[in-house]
């Protein structure tokens, strides 16, 4: 950028530059009106206005697609494929990837392809799961500090600045132990022991990544509560869990699925970190994480074990980004055109 | 101004002690230190295990609050060296964090502040050349590293520095470990240092700055649409003029905020470099504490993590006191 060498003559263009978007705003909002006049004036409804923006963007293809795919491999995988999980080849150790062995073997000559498979089952069902978890009690804590203010608001308040000393990994990896064992679990909650080691951590990662939405959500919640509707149902003697389900939630309902939608990804990297530093999910069970921390070592002399579930890694989570980012564009009031 | 600032240090500070607490008793809950001495031939008597865990002041049958309260009543009484104790390996936990604290905070310190400039420069210029060819291929890549954990992107690093290495065919870049032992002299030492900074720093400030980047695109974006700016260019501001003076000291202000609450994100993610590259530093001692159930290591890591936590949102609070006249009354 040499624009400051720039004569004054060039400036005017720049300017022009500058104003473009807006321009393009303009004729697509034109645009809106002539197609919206052949429905009638019918307004169009939020949710379709966000799915025909959605339509528009190359990020949700991409994205969508990279999702769907691994989804797919996950779920479908197995039929072309005669190893299960963990069984044992004893005559292809550390065999390079095969017609016999689509992705190859480790040392002890488990088939990659089948721990692949069943590692991103546990992987997505615990990202599945502990996103859209974290993301209700991001909805329930944020709301409910908002509207109540008072004591609630403060404890809330105190739980999300703890956050700001305390990373989320740490809280994490200090429950980690009854992850890997229930039997570990403290006295007051050993009633969870009958859950897997996948059930566990979608609890955990939901319990401990909700402070930055709700923070969100209780300054959306803060000026909502002011608006007439709500004060109007407030003083007609509406209970508080009827006005927060009918009046505040959907009114930050947008934030929340785009909360939900890039929680997956996070939610995906806590349970790979945990797993790979042994933390997580315990052998025989395989995810994401334990094929890492197997392959890493292996990574300079046999490839295979760690570039294989890396970049099934990477792409699941730039797809989970790709599909939240274009859904946060979409739904984005700040980027609305259709406002007439 | 400087009130405010004291205020909200007072704040951080009283987080910093709960947390320190809280994560005490959380861990006293969770671990169970006694299965180190389990399951060993021969057998150590009961007897015995409870003399060394009681030494240590994580008995399993004291009573969690009990145990809590005898080790606050050690960090006011004690001298400093002995205030957190000693954890399983029996070195006190305050002259690991001493020794250890210099390796973790050269690549951390590095790495963040090197992210964070890294991160707005690409957001800024992205959000400049919004759609272009440019920024469509930072945008990607970002998307793609923000994808990538550390411990992965440290991993690739390492592959492609040995590559890098054969093609030399001497170890240019050495990635073992924090140092070389054995060299001497000053310059020597400072270009050891540096070589083996260089991986772990280039996975921290990635990571970091492709998170920023985004962020900081969004911000300028919207920045860019606001009238202010178009003032500016309509009263004779060149447009790099009004672009930095105007558009870029906005957008850094709730910046300022996001580095701090993101800082935690940079802490774990150099803990796991710390292990793949085998550092001897904080984020290691913490993880291998998790991992061998020492309930004190894990406090006093986590005691260091807040305090680095603190002075972080202490600084960013600073930061945005000098972008934000608004604060500043």
């Amino acid at each position: 950028m040499s624009m400051n060498a720039q004569q004054p003559a060039d400036r005017g263009a720049d300017l022009a530059e500058d104003l473009e978007p807006t321009a393009h705003l303009i004729a697509e909002k034109a645009d809106t009106t002539a197609s919206q006049q052949e429905k009638a004036h019918r307004p169009i409804s939020r949710g379709r206005l966000v799915w025909r923006r959605l339509k528009g963007k190359p990020n949700f293809y991409i994205g969508g697609a990279i999702v769907l795919a691994i989804v797919a491999f996950a779920l479908f995988g197995d039929l072309f494929n005669i190893y299960t999980q963990g069984q044992q080849d004893s005559f292809n150790f550390n065999s390079p990837p095969s017609a016999q062995h689509y992705f190859g073997t480790d040392a002890i000559g488990v088939d990659l392809y089948a721990s692949m498979t069943s590692a991103l089952r546990t992987s997505l069902l615990i990202g599945f799961l502990a996103a859209p978890t974290a993301t209700l009690v991001a909805a329930i804590m944020g709301s409910l500090a908002g509207y109540l203010g008072g004591p609630f608001e403060m404890f809330t308040n105190w739980l999300i600045n703890l956050l700001l000393v305390l990373p989320v990994f740490y809280v994490l990896m200090i429950v980690s132990p009854a992850i890997a064992d229930p039997s570990n679990l403290p006295g007051a909650i050993q009633w969870l022991g009958f859950m897997p080691a996948w059930g566990l951590l979608v609890i955990a990662i939901g319990l401990f990544s909700w402070m930055i939405m709700a923070q969100i959500v209780k300054n959306q919640t803060k000026s909502l509560k002011e608006r007439e509707y709500v004060k109007a149902a407030r003083y007609m003697g509406v209970s508080t869990p009827t006005i927060l389900r009918r009046h505040i939630i959907p009114n930050v309902a947008s934030l929340l699925i785009i909360d939900g939608a890039l929680g997956v990804a996070g939610a995906i990297l806590a349970e790979t970190s945990l797993s790979f530093f042994g933390l997580g999910i315990q052998a025989p069970d395989v995810s994401l994480g334990t094929l890492l921390q197997d392959g890493t070592g292996a990574a300079v002399s046999r490839p295979w074990l760690f570039v294989i579930p890396a970049s099934f890694l990477i792409a699941l989570l730039t797809g989970v980004a790709l599909v939240g980012d274009a859904l946060r564009d979409a739904i984005d009031p700040t980027s609305e055109v259709n406002r007439a | 101004m400087t009130q405010y600032i004291l205020r909200r240090f007072v704040n951080y500070l009283v987080l910093t002690v709960i947390a320190t607490v809280f994560s005490y008793i959380a861990a006293s809950l969770f671990f169970y230190p006694r299965r180190r001495y389990l399951g060993i031939n021969p057998p150590i008597p009961e007897e015995s295990v409870d003399g060394i865990l009681s030494a240590y002041g994580v008995n399993d049958k004291d009573p969690v609050l009990l145990r809590t309260w005898w080790w606050i009543e050690r960090i006011i009484f004690e001298p400093l060296s002995q205030k957190l104790g000693q954890d399983l390996q029996g070195n006190w936990v305050i002259n690991e964090i001493v020794g250890r604290a210099g390796t973790s905070l050269r690549l951390l310190l590095l790495g963040a502040l090197l992210a964070a400039l890294l991160g707005v420069t690409l957001g800024v210029w992205g959000a400049v050349r919004q759609y272009k060819a440019s920024d469509q291929i930072v945008s990607y890549a970002s998307f793609i590293l923000i994808s990538t954990p550390t411990f992965v992107g440290g991993v690739i690093l390492m592959i492609l520095a040995t590559n890098f290495n054969q093609l030399l065919g001497f170890q240019m870049i050495r990635f073992t470990g924090s140092y070389t032992p054995g060299i001497t002299g000053f310059f020597p030492q400072l270009w050891d240092g540096f070589v083996h900074l260089l991986l772990p720093t280039i996975a921290l400030m990635l990571f970091g700055a492709a998170g920023y980047s985004r962020y900081q695109r969004s911000l300028m974006l919207d920045v860019l649409g606001s009238d202010f700016i178009r003032t500016a260019r309509a009263k004779g501001a060149t447009r790099n003029h009004a672009l930095v003076k105007h558009g870029v000291r906005v957008a850094l202000i709730p910046m300022s905020t996001y580095l701090a609450y993101s800082f935690g994100t940079l802490v774990a993610g150099s803990a796991f470099l710390e292990i793949i590259f085998s550092w001897e530093g904080m984020g290691k001692y913490g993880i291998v504490a998790v991992q061998t159930s020492d309930v004190n290591a894990l406090a006093g890591n986590v005691c260091f993590t807040a305090i680095l936590l603190l002075f972080s949102s202490t600084l960013s609070e600073v930061l945005y006191a000098a972008l934000d006249p608004r604060v500043r009354v």
